[in-house]
């Protein structure tokens, strides 16, 4: 019983935290449960893949409500996220798995010092509205209304091939590393393709749902989802999410920003340390 | 000739109806399986358990004849199996979606993704 509502306590916690920042917050889930609670990371990887699902499943549900998520980019851009994760699926063993490690934890590392100055930049948040050729041929530009602003956003995007690129490494990462690819997203979003942080966030919210459904598919006939483990924690993930998922409304870009940039900050330490072989 | 910016919003009026549609239905799809989930886990403090000696059900058919014997951990694996399917079922009304919207380029783009995901899922069964 204690357990189980440890679980649900920490899925709570986890599901609200990456409805937020649109991650899937495995990288909490799992040093949690396989340190504090000494469970083998087979089954700690497991029931990670499950809350990544139902945080996307539960946000996606306030998400679309509140027309905050861009259905267009997202369906255009897992496109190259699923491509990305067979490809990483059907390579693992050919790359080094070292060499991947550093090269994505550097990445992550370059992107905390690419937010940290865009908090710095005095203008704040800027919203990008240019014209694009390919955003209008893809018809991705949209709008959102952001609660904490009390005002409706128009916004347009650019450079979406080299979104659409960052997208199939973010796949191949998580195909090939068994990493979720959450964060990779956002920053695919708001860093490269210019899309302001909320509608990247829940966008990346709705994709990683349908990234992680094949790997799940996977881990359950494997006999990796351990029912008493995975049970109790999605339910705490989709409560989490649901609650989440109407705080970022309500909060400011800059703040999301704010809390954004320490979490990818500790991933991005912590791969390339995995790359060189210190696990924590 | 017609305002191109109301041409716009009336687009966006209408993509707005389509997507609270497919937000209802996402909605069945994630209580249906967090309802199966929590039938399981309550089943499991009646029961004082799972219903196996060891291990859990990750069959289909250990999982059918496991519900069928009342046994929790089965109960909560059907229910976890619906929730990996919630995004298969976020894709699919998408399309159904984009087809209302009239909206071929993304009638495909969505199949394709569709196409793939299940390709990957298969992928991920035999494996």
């Amino acid at each position: 019983m204690n357990s189980m509502l440890l679980l649900l306590v920490m899925g709570i916690a986890a599901g609200c935290l990456g409805a937020i920042l649109g991650i899937g917050g495995g990288m909490i889930i799992t040093p949690v449960l396989t340190i504090m609670m000494g469970l083998d990371i087979k089954y700690a990887i497991g029931a990670s893949i499950i809350s990544v699902i139902a945080t996307s499943s539960g946000s996606t549900i306030a998400y679309l409500k509140d027309d905050m998520l861009n259905l267009r980019v997202a369906m255009f851009l897992e496109i190259a996220t699923t491509v990305g994760a067979i490809m990483g699926a059907l390579l693992v063993g050919v790359f080094s798995s070292t060499f991947l490690y550093i090269l994505f934890g550097f990445f992550l590392l370059y992107s905390t010092y690419n937010m940290i100055r865009k908090l710095m930049d005095k203008k704040g948040e800027s919203i990008y509205t240019g014209d694009d050729k390919i955003v209008a041929k893809l018809n991705l530009a949209s709008t959102y209304y952001d609660k904490a602003e009390q005002k409706q956003v128009d916004y347009s995007m650019k450079n979406v091939p080299g979104g659409f690129i960052m997208m199939w490494a973010a796949g191949l990462a998580s195909g090939l590393l068994g990493i979720g690819s959450g964060a990779f997203k956002v920053i695919a979003m708001d860093t490269i393709m210019k899309m302001p942080l909320k509608p990247s966030s829940a966008t990346s919210n709705l994709m990683m749902g349908v990234t992680a459904a094949a790997s799940a598919t996977v881990y359950f006939f494997n006999g990796s989802i351990r029912p008493d483990i995975a049970g109790p924690l999605a339910i705490g993930v989709l409560i989490g999410a649901l609650i989440g998922a109407r705080v970022m409304q309500v909060l400011k870009p800059r703040i999301i920003r704010m809390i954004f940039v320490p979490i990818i900050l500790y991933m991005g330490v912590q791969m390339v340390l995995k790359g060189f072989g210190v696990n924590f | 000739m017609p305002d191109k910016k109301t041409d716009a919003k009336t687009m966006h009026e209408e993509t707005r109806q389509v997507e609270l549609v497919i937000g209802k239905i996402l909605r069945i799809g994630v209580i249906t399986s967090a309802i199966v989930i929590m039938i399981g886990i309550i089943m499991y403090f009646i029961n004082g358990g799972g219903g196996y000696t060891t291990g859990f059900p990750k069959r289909f058919v250990d999982i059918f004849s496991g519900i069928v014997a009342g046994k929790s951990y089965a109960v909560i694996m059907l229910g976890i199996f619906l929730l990996i399917l919630t995004p298969v079922l976020r894709v699919v009304v998408s399309i159904y979606a984009f087809y209302k919207e009239h909206d071929n380029l993304y009638v495909i783009i969505t199949t394709v993704v569709l196409i793939i995901l299940i390709f990957a899922m298969l992928m991920g069964y035999r494996s």
